[in-house]
């Protein structure tokens, strides 16, 4: 068997069976979202108006939110009934199984919520162009938010209170991303050009996939010891 | 030329001292059983030897090379079943070890894991998630990879007996008994001694402050 | 020189190191504080634009300029930890990074102050304030991480990792929440922007500069030694030099 093969048939279809046993768990990020799109125009105020200027803010901070709700799923399982060990030893790059582990973790939470999006984006008004711009924004946003999160879970594998860490390491990290991505609407909704700032994200997007797969991969050999 | 050697390996754990200058020469048909007290530094030994953590200091060898240089030639002949069992709690016995065996890149179809379960007393009960079983039935399961990797030269087991009841020790030690007569090679801790023909060469290690 | 340099992996050589500067760095930083914050606060002449309120520039100002220097002196421990393995180094980490946090902490609440008069408001999110808050977030996060291993020389890995991406993502955001800015609002940072500042005013801007950078480095030579010493109680060495009272 090629090494892409044993990849796929001994990681990723086990994630996928993983995620199907437990449904509850992989929905919960999606359940996180929906709460946050609903409670927004509760508190602040119904008008059509000011939701369509905040609305893919919230979609965005609701995303990022609900990452770290999720994040913890790709390795710490596998860490504590030690299945980790065996796939450091199985003889596959270890940058490959990092590899094919995050990217299970984007299908699994980010696909389904790009799916969502123009449902939400109808909730809190954003029309036409600006949701278009908004999902482009998440489909180059997301894969960083994964490949940059799981640096971070790989790093707190033995840590004590994991996900308030998380948290502390991963928002500042994500502060340009959010950046560019609400600019970006703001601009293709007041009509303006705004392909520059997608252009930065997809090589956000390039330099981080490059990156991410070795600085996990390290990341995890370090928590091993 | 050994099979593999640990030379001058030093552990620091927490700030403590396990082992230092640690030296292990293991030959190809050997039965090393390492040896001492809670805490002495057994599974770190293991867990450096296989090379799934890093010595503070020194080296191993696999055949005379260095390990961190050319890792997937110790990947190729090695079983490692650690102190964890490796099993995922969610997935049936047949499915864990099957997703070991395509992770290993070992052609392998479900009969064949079905005869190994049921040869470990697992019959009927391998299509059911892991987490109903016992300690002991789930530690069959870790155990049934000594049988699956047709090409393995080296075992690293880490406590295999824990959980096991007496036939279950008993089908171990002659899979290891078989095994080494093959010319295999088994590098152990236990602390239930070992109830074996061959010989074996006791690694002792000592807890140190 | 390298075998020199290498030589100061060995804790032992540390903490005899720290031992014998942290009075040379501390007490002189007390009376330089002590002159710069008299001359700055009582004899500098006045702003003519801002009047007296320019004067926490004295605080504002070595304590912003501390905080990305003692980040960027632990960028560069964390790097020599990760690559020369040396425990020395990641211990460092740790002994710098409550120190520049409450620098940050410092220029944080002095710059709040300052922005009172001079924008109106406490806190106004241009790219200057905004970097330092991440940064103290950035700090926090070392902390954070150090505090939850109980392994702390594995916690010390995972904190010089964190450290380093920190080193590459300020500048990152720096640049970008700027640019974010001009996008959302005017110049207002414009008025902060003062020509270049008179000499009398300066010369105590870098006697305090000078005394608060002293006493950062002080306080990281005493928390290295009892770093050191809560690490190493075991050692033979510490029994030594903590019972016997010889060093």
């Amino acid at each position: 068997m090629n090494l892409v093969n044993r990849v796929y048939q001994g990681v990723i279809v086990r994630e996928f069976i993983l995620a199907i046993r437990q449904r509850g768990e992989v929905l919960q990020p999606l359940l996180f979202i929906l709460m946050v799109v609903t409670l927004f125009p509760i508190a602040i105020s119904p008008s059509p108006e000011l939701l369509s200027r905040i609305g893919p803010g919230v979609i965005w901070i609701a995303a990022i939110l609900s990452t770290l709700l999720s994040l913890e799923r790709i390795f710490r399982d596998d860490f504590i009934d030690g299945s980790l060990d065996q796939m450091l030893l199985c003889g596959i790059p270890l940058s490959l199984i990092t590899f094919g582990k995050v990217f299970c973790h984007w299908l699994i939470t980010f696909v389904p919520l790009l799916i969502m999006t123009p449902i939400f984006a109808l909730l809190f008004n954003v029309g036409g162009h600006s949701m278009l711009v908004l999902l482009l924004t998440l489909l180059l946003g997301t894969p960083v938010l994964s490949m940059l999160g799981a640096i971070g879970v790989a790093l707190t594998l033995k840590a004590k209170n994991a996900v308030l860490i998380l948290s502390l390491l991963l928002v500042p990290v994500f502060i340009p991303l959010l950046i560019f991505a609400t600019a970006a609407i703001e601009n293709a909704s007041a009509q303006l050009p705004y392909l520059q700032q997608l252009a930065i994200m997809g090589s956000i997007l390039l330099f981080t996939s490059a990156i991410a797969p070795f600085a996990i991969a390290y990341a995890l050999k370090v928590s091993q010891d | 030329m050994h099979l593999i050697s640990a030379n001058q390996l030093t552990c620091i754990k927490r700030d403590r001292v396990l082992f230092e200058n640690l030296n292990l020469d293991v030959t190809q048909g050997e039965i090393v059983h390492v040896v001492g007290e809670n805490g002495a530094g057994k599974t770190s030994l293991l867990r450096i030897l296989v090379g799934l953590a890093l010595p503070s200091n020194g080296e191993i060898y696999v055949q005379g090379n260095p390990l961190t240089e050319n890792p997937e030639m110790l990947h190729k002949i090695l079983v490692f079943i650690g102190h964890k069992s490796s099993i995922n709690g969610q997935l049936t016995a047949v499915e864990n070890t099957l997703f070991w065996l395509k992770q290993q890149g070992i052609e392998g179809n479900s009969d064949e894991i079905e005869r190994v379960l049921s040869q470990l007393g697992l019959a009927g009960v391998d299509d059911i998630p892991v987490n109903a079983l016992s300690a002991g039935q789930q530690r069959r399961v870790a155990l049934s990879r000594l049988w699956l990797k047709p090409n393995a030269k080296l075992w690293v087991l880490d406590e295999p007996f824990t959980a096991l009841d007496k036939s279950g020790i008993d089908v171990i030690n002659q899979r290891i008994h078989s095994f080494v007569e093959q010319g295999g090679t088994v590098v152990l801790t236990s602390h239930q001694p070992l109830r074996l023909h061959e010989k074996i060469r006791k690694f002792a290690m000592e807890y140190r402050f | 020189m390298w075998k020199w340099l290498h030589s100061y992996a060995k804790t032992e050589r540390v903490f005899t190191l720290c031992n014998g500067l942290w009075p040379f760095f501390l007490w002189p930083s007390f009376v330089l504080i002590l002159i710069g914050c008299i001359w700055g606060l009582g004899f500098a002449p006045k702003d003519y634009q801002q009047g007296d309120a320019f004067r926490i520039i004295y605080i504002h100002v070595p304590a912003a300029l501390l905080s990305m220097g003692i980040y960027t002196t632990m960028a560069v421990a964390a790097l020599v930890g990760l690559v020369w393995q040396w425990r020395t180094a990641f211990m460092s980490v740790i002994a710098l990074a409550p120190v520049g946090a409450v620098m940050t902490f410092i220029a944080l609440i002095t710059g709040a102050i300052w922005g009172k008069p001079m924008w109106g408001k406490w806190w106004v999110w241009d790219a200057r304030l905004t970097t330092e808050l991440i940064m103290l977030f950035l700090y926090f996060g070392v902390m954070a991480l150090y505090a939850a291993f109980e392994d702390k020389q594995l916690a010390g890995k995972a904190s010089a990792v964190m450290a380093l991406v920190g080193v590459v993502n300020v500048p990152i955001i720096h640049f970008s929440v700027e640019w974010w800015n001009t996008l959302h609002q005017g110049a207002t940072i414009s008025k902060f922007e003062s020509p270049s500042i008179a000499p009398e005013m300066l010369w105590p801007l870098l006697v305090c500069l000078l005394g608060f950078s002293l006493f950062a480095a002080g306080i990281v030579c005493l928390r290295l030694k009892n770093e050191i010493v809560r690490r190493e109680i075991h050692r033979p060495w510490v029994k030594h030099v903590l019972f016997e009272g010889k060093n």
